[in-house]
């Protein structure tokens, strides 16, 4: 019996699980908006949806006819397992005529949950099939319109609906026959009827490689849409247009406190700049701070900047201090760095420089839910940060256009359509360089010490973050190494460590108190403290806590808290535009508006 | 009065606009060279987009100057490069500017330029000669009379994007003939633009895509080696489909598709192969799509048609894409009666490509239609198809006349389609209409069509007579043209053929015994062929036979002997033969055989002769000639039988019958088995 056959493929059949593998890739590449959680892809006939005279075999794949086959009234259909969805934009599937049994009754085609079962593709209201016998087109209708050829055993026949336009065509041996229908419903399933014995078709929902070139045909889609949304009318009024757009990147620049850089767009742009320049820069000194690790700086930084702040947000202040904690385990806070025999200034396992361009695209598909956007530096390996010398990531970080860093300071660009430029070309001279640092010169801050190239200046007078040149005393980035120690080692600083847990417990009690229970603050609490109970903190279930990227989120809780105190948006407009579209995105796709697919975010982000 | 005050006043403007003019041309004689640099640099920001003042300026003798100035070693680099963009610039005007320039022979002076080391000079001179090359008016053989210049710019291929934009162009634009294919060819077209279809400049891809579809048109030397060239190790076939991605802009498509149609037809990819089924077909029938430009739809339809012209496949596969038939049935909706409307421009376009439209439709239509009963039934059954014929048929446009009869040849090839469409829309008429007056080429396609409407069975063969078709067919057979005297002829075989005594008489009269033997030693094979099948059909039912041997007899069986005497293929042979055996079978006109002894030789020998068809014609008129006329009584029985019978016995034609029938084995093959029992036969008859 076949289903037997079927059924004994097992999971751990190498040649089975290379064929799924293959499948689940191809139905990925044809249909990349598609979310299955939401509208699971058709892979198989549903042994459910379809009429007693049709038999299922081979993984729900193949179709055979069983009933008598005596007139139009012992005709069966089946339906795929599930709909079409609309995030497909473009959807194919293929069925090969394995037999045409006695007549090659046989009707391709889509219908609507709920369809009579009982009849062949395209007989019924929202039913659509392509016959054999006679090659017509059925639109939901007794009688066919001459279509195209007929088809019998051995032919390949596909049905491909676009989504976008909701039409339909059919191929047969890999030839388009031209459309079928027009205005098609949604949610259709793909469908198969037969209507006399011996009838055998299999079907190939991207199983196997498709006989027709379907991804030519999509293609010619995307291209499509994508000169629609290249020539979309931005109105007439194109200085304000342009406007918009150079406060959209100097908005960027300003929230992520990159002040010379936004300085120097505004300069270049004449636009205007709301903040206050020192008002960045203070900004951009408790970030660093942060993502130094040195939170009780930044929180008595903070405290002393913008008063009343995080009396204002206790959750953030219990945030920060649960981090600082964490930091103490790290040995990085300068409350235990002080105990150190080193100077405490000069410890930094971060570069120094607020590198917050976010990422985009694929990693950060759900950008739009949290309330802040996900700050990565591009720093995805943190053994990496220490690995460079100083002067060979002095070299690097002293030329600014690395051509993989996104920045958003193209700012001599007429262009104004594009929002995203890559990076400057004339401003580099005056650009911040620490902020090009991505992950390929990616320095401990040393560099940015020793290098003579701090243009803007900022940080000269701000002897927190000189260094001294050699003062590569920092062994906590230093993954794996053995001069990694709880504290920094130090006796004298774990004591205060476990002080200041005692301190934070006594916080959470405090805020339980006043606004009752908070299961995360219970769960940030209990991770943090967990990473004593390991010898090793760095190598330990709760060991990704200390990892420095862990410290972005944190970090830009801090500036859209502050930037809110002082009634600015707590996002940045580019960041909102760019999670509204992609909100937009899959909304079109629950809205099925085909379209979506051929539209993605990430194709144009360069 | 308004005229008189006019008239002075125009003058005037005019001498104004020369003076300025003039005074451009004047600085070019300046003895300070720098002058003259900066007034060739001012001239050539005065001529930009201006057609007025290029023209002035040629009129007022700038050129000869500028090329002088381009072509002297003293002039400094700058100058020279100056004095060519100029020369660019003034070619970019009207076609009688191009004239000219080639007048004043700027070519020989460019391509001499060309010689020289500096990249902006050359890049200069090869903008100017791109642009005077790819306008019609210009000569194209202008290119070639230097054998040194086509390597020398294969050389320079390699200097800049530019150099190679503008080279591939001049090629693509200058390769009309076999002869000028053959020259790129050897010297190294196919290798050194082969890498540039690869070049990151999109220009540079498409002339050369371009300079590969002019190379490989009808050229079996260059098809057959572009299917072995390699492109960064892809094969040049698959660098073409990879450009007719649907992606990609479609005058790229369109052209990889003519690219891979040309080698197809130059017999270098199979028709078969997937890269012309699966890529070039559909690629072509796309661009027939209502979607495309009018221009690109003409052009795909006639790529197309190209493609498939002898490919049966081809032409079913075709017949169902995309609905092709149907998708070109809109072809003859131009100009649309909106766009009359609508505005007067977009009339003017539709009314230009009207023709074009039409004709390439009618092609695609004679192409899809040339093998397949199926597909013709389809062509026929589109919307006013036979009409829209009709009316092409009698179009201003001759490529539209051409390309309607074309059409029409081809579904003529269906019987289904004469007796029925062919008949109810009176085809014959328009075609008739066309015949009187149109060149060598329609009349070739329409006179072949005729013959088919002159078939036995078509209906339209009684009126067709009787619009006195005959004088016009007996006056093709007198034409130049071989394909025209073959078509006269077999029409005229095909009106003969079981017709009454009456169209055989007149066919004889009007083409005249003269005529007929003319065309009897005709060198074209065909038109023989052609002329000895009207004399079968002639001389055939008994009446027939003995009437038009009666007044014609003594020249036939001259021509007769005269062809079986001469040098002339078996089929020749035996189709004189056959006509003899009909002779034969007349009840008078048998005697002109009995008693001309020395045919009765001829058709002894060619009983014993090695080729068993001659035999059996031969067999066969002896049967005849021993065969009674009243069919059915015995030989013995009628008056003269027996004297015939005697004279053959003592010639030896009864040894010969016996040992046909003896020696044939009857199972060695049909013809054999024919001839054994046709001997036999003619054995029974002297038993009897």
């Amino acid at each position: 019996m076949a289903e037997l056959g079927a059924g004994s493929l097992q999971v751990g059949d190498p040649a089975f699980n290379y064929q799924e593998r293959e499948f689940n890739e191809r139905l990925k590449r044809l249909y990349p908006a598609v979310n299955e959680e939401e509208t699971p892809l058709p892979r198989s006939w549903s042994p459910k949806d379809k009429y007693s005279y049709i038999g299922l075999s081979q993984n729900n794949l193949r179709v055979h006819y069983k009933g008598h086959g005596k007139n139009h009234k012992d005709a069966a259909s089946v339906r795929a397992a599930h709909p079409i969805p609309a995030a497909c934009g473009i959807y194919y599937f293929e069925v090969k005529i394995v037999s045409k049994g006695r007549d090659g009754y046989m009707g391709i085609g889509l219908s609507a949950q709920g369809v009579n079962m009982n009849r062949l593709p395209g007989w019924d209201k929202h039913s659509y099939g392509y016959h054999g016998d006679d090659g017509h087109s059925f639109c939901s209708s007794g009688t066919g319109q001459p279509y195209g050829p007929t088809f019998t055993t051995g032919d390949v026949i596909g049905c491909c609906v676009n989504l976008i336009n909701n039409t339909c065509f059919y191929t047969k041996n890999g030839h388009s026959l031209g459309v079928a229908f027009t205005d098609l419903p949604p949610n259709l399933y793909p469908t198969v009827g037969l209507q006399t014995p011996g009838e055998i078709v299999d079907a190939n929902f991207g199983q196997h490689p498709f006989v027709f070139d379907i991804e030519d045909y999509m293609s010619e889609w995307r291209a499509k849409i994508h000169s629609m949304i290249a020539r979309f009318p931005v109105g007439e009024r194109l200085g304000e247009w342009q406007a918009v757009l150079h406060n959209m990147v100097s908005s960027y620049l300003v929230h992520h406190g990159y002040c010379a850089t936004a300085m120097a767009f505004a300069r270049t742009t004449e636009t205007i700049i709301q903040e206050e320049q020192s008002s960045i820069k203070n900004r951009q000194r408790i970030q660093k701070l942060v993502l130094a690790g040195r939170l009780g700086e930044a929180i008595d930084a903070t405290q002393e900047l913008y008063p009343g702040l995080l009396e204002r947000n206790p959750n953030l202040l219990f945030m920060l201090k649960c981090r600082q904690f964490v930091e103490m385990v790290n040995g990085t806070d300068s409350e235990v760095r002080c105990f150190g025999t080193r100077s405490p200034k000069s410890q930094n396992s971060y570069p120094s420089s607020p590198s917050l361009s976010p990422r985009h695209g694929a990693t950060n598909p759900h950008l739009h839910t949290t309330d802040s956007p996900t700050c990565s530096n591009g720093v995805t390996s943190k053994n990496k940060s220490n690995s460079k010398y100083p002067g060979v990531s002095s070299a690097s970080s002293s030329s600014s256009s690395s051509p993989s860093s996104v920045n958003y300071s193209e700012s001599n660009s007429t262009d104004s359509t594009k929002s995203q430029a890559h990076s400057g070309t004339s401003n580099q001279e005056t650009s911040d360089s620490e902020m090009e640092i991505e992950a390929e010169h990616y320095t401990n801050g040393l560099a940015d010490a020793s290098s003579a190239r701090i243009v803007n200046g900022t940080y000269k007078h701000e002897e927190i973050l000189q260094t001294d040149g050699h003062g590569l005393g920092n062994g906590l980035a230093e993954d794996g190494s053995t001069s990694r120690q709880l504290c920094g080692g130090n006796l004298a600083a774990t004591e205060r460590m476990i002080q200041f847990g005692r301190e934070l417990q006594a916080l959470n009690e405090q805020l339980c108190r006043d606004y009752g229970k908070n299961p995360t603050h219970k769960k940030m609490l209990q991770d943090a403290f967990s990473l004593l109970a390991y010898a090793d903190p760095w190598n330990c279930p709760v060991g990704q806590q200390l990892d420095p990227t862990q410290r972005e989120s944190i970090c830009s809780a801090l500036n859209s808290a502050i930037l809110e105190s002082q009634n600015l948006p707590k996002q940045p407009p580019l960041m909102l535009a760019l999670a509204q579209a992609n909100e937009c995105v899959q909304l079109m796709a629950r809205v099925r508006a085909g379209s979506c697919s051929f539209a993605r975010i990430d194709s144009f982000l360069h | 009065m308004a005229c008189m005050l006019e008239a002075p006043l125009r003058i005037s403007v005019l001498s104004e606009v020369t003076a300025t003019s003039r005074h451009y041309v004047d600085r070019l004689f300046d003895p300070d060279p720098q002058k003259v640099l900066q007034g060739v640099i001012d001239m050539k920001n005065a001529v930009i987009g201006n057609n007025k003042q290029k023209a002035n300026l040629i009129v007022l003798g700038a050129v000869p100057r500028l090329l002088y100035l381009l072509q002297q070693p003293s002039s400094s680099l700058e100058l020279r490069t100056e004095c060519a963009v100029v020369l660019g610039s003034l070619a970019m005007g009207t076609e009688n500017n191009i004239k000219s320039l080639v007048d004043c022979h700027i070519i020989p002076a460019l391509l001499q330029g060309l010689l020289c080391q500096d990249l902006c000079f050359i890049e200069a001179c090869l903008r100017c000669l791109r642009t005077v090359f790819i306008s019609p008016v210009t000569p194209v053989q202008l290119l070639y009379p230097d054998p040194t210049v086509i390597p020398h710019l294969m050389s320079l291929l390699s200097r800049s994007q530019r150099t190679q934009e503008y080279i591939t162009q001049i090629f693509s634009h200058c390769c009309k003939t076999p002869e000028h294919q053959t020259i790129l060819y050897n010297h190294g077209a196919i290798q050194n633009i082969a890498p540039l279809l690869n070049s990151p400049s999109y220009k540079v891809q498409m002339q050369a895509l371009k300079c590969f579809s002019v190379l490989a048109y009808e050229n079996a030397q260059v098809s057959m080696t572009l299917v072995n060239v390699l492109v960064d190790g892809e094969l040049l076939s698959q660098v073409f489909v990879r450009m007719m991605q649907r992606d990609r802009p479609i005058e790229m498509q369109l052209t990889a598709a003519k690219c891979l149609t040309y080698m197809c037809r130059a017999g270098a990819i199979r028709t078969d192969d997937t890269c012309i089924v699966l890529k070039t077909l559909p690629c072509l029938v796309r661009m027939c799509s209502k979607e495309r430009l009018l221009e690109e739809r003409v052009e795909g339809a006639e790529t197309l048609a190209y493609l498939m012209e002898p490919d049966v496949e081809l032409q079913r596969i075709a017949s169902v894409t995309d609905h092709l038939v149907a998708m070109l049935a809109d072809y003859f909706k131009y100009p649309s009666s909106v766009s009359a409307i609508a505005d007067i421009k977009r009339l003017d376009h539709d009314l230009k490509h009207a023709h074009e439209l039409r004709q390439a439709a009618f092609k695609l239509y004679a192409s899809l239609g040339a093998n397949d009963e199926d597909v013709r039934k389809k062509i026929t059954e589109t919307e006013n198809m036979m009409d829209r014929i009709v009316s092409g048929l009698s179009e201003s446009s001759i490529k539209v006349r051409l390309a309607a009869v074309r059409c029409l040849h081809s579904l003529s090839r269906s019987v289904q389609q004469l007796r029925t469409s062919f008949h109810d829309h009176a085809v014959w008429k328009p075609l008739m209409k066309l015949l009187q007056n149109a060149p060598d080429e329609v009349l070739v396609m329409a006179s072949s069509t005729l013959c088919n409407l002159l078939l036995e069975f078509s209906p339209s063969k009684e009126p067709i007579l009787e619009s006195g078709v005959i004088e016009l067919l007996c006056s093709l057979t007198q034409s130049d043209s071989p394909a025209l005297r073959v078509n006269g002829i077999w029409a005229l075989m095909n009106m003969a053929f079981q017709a009454d005594q009456k169209v055989k008489v007149e066919i004889v009269r009007a083409l005249g015994t003269e005529q007929l033997f003319r065309l009897l030693s005709d060198p074209d094979a065909n038109v023989l062929m052609k002329t000895l099948g009207l004399l079968r059909n002639l001389l055939s039912t008994r009446p027939h036979i003995d009437q038009i041997m009666s007044s014609h007899g003594k020249q036939i069986m001259q021509a007769v002997t005269l062809i079986l005497e001469g040098e002339h293929s078996i089929e020749v042979k035996e189709q004189t033969l056959c006509i003899l055996a009909n002779i034969a079978d007349g009840n008078t006109a048998k005697e002109l055989i009995m008693t001309n002894d020395d045919m009765l030789q001829k058709i002894k020998s060619y009983m014993g002769h090695s080729n068993v068809k001659l035999q059996l014609a031969a067999t066969f008129c002896v049967s005849n000639l021993i065969w009674n006329e009243e069919d059915a009584l015995p030989l013995c029985l009628c008056p003269g039988s027996q004297e015939r019978q005697d004279k053959l016995r003592e010639m030896g034609f009864v040894d010969i019958l016996h040992k046909l029938t003896q020696a044939s084995d009857p199972s060695l093959c049909d013809s054999l088995f024919l001839l054994s029992s046709r001997a036999k036969t003619a054995m029974q008859q002297y038993l009897a």
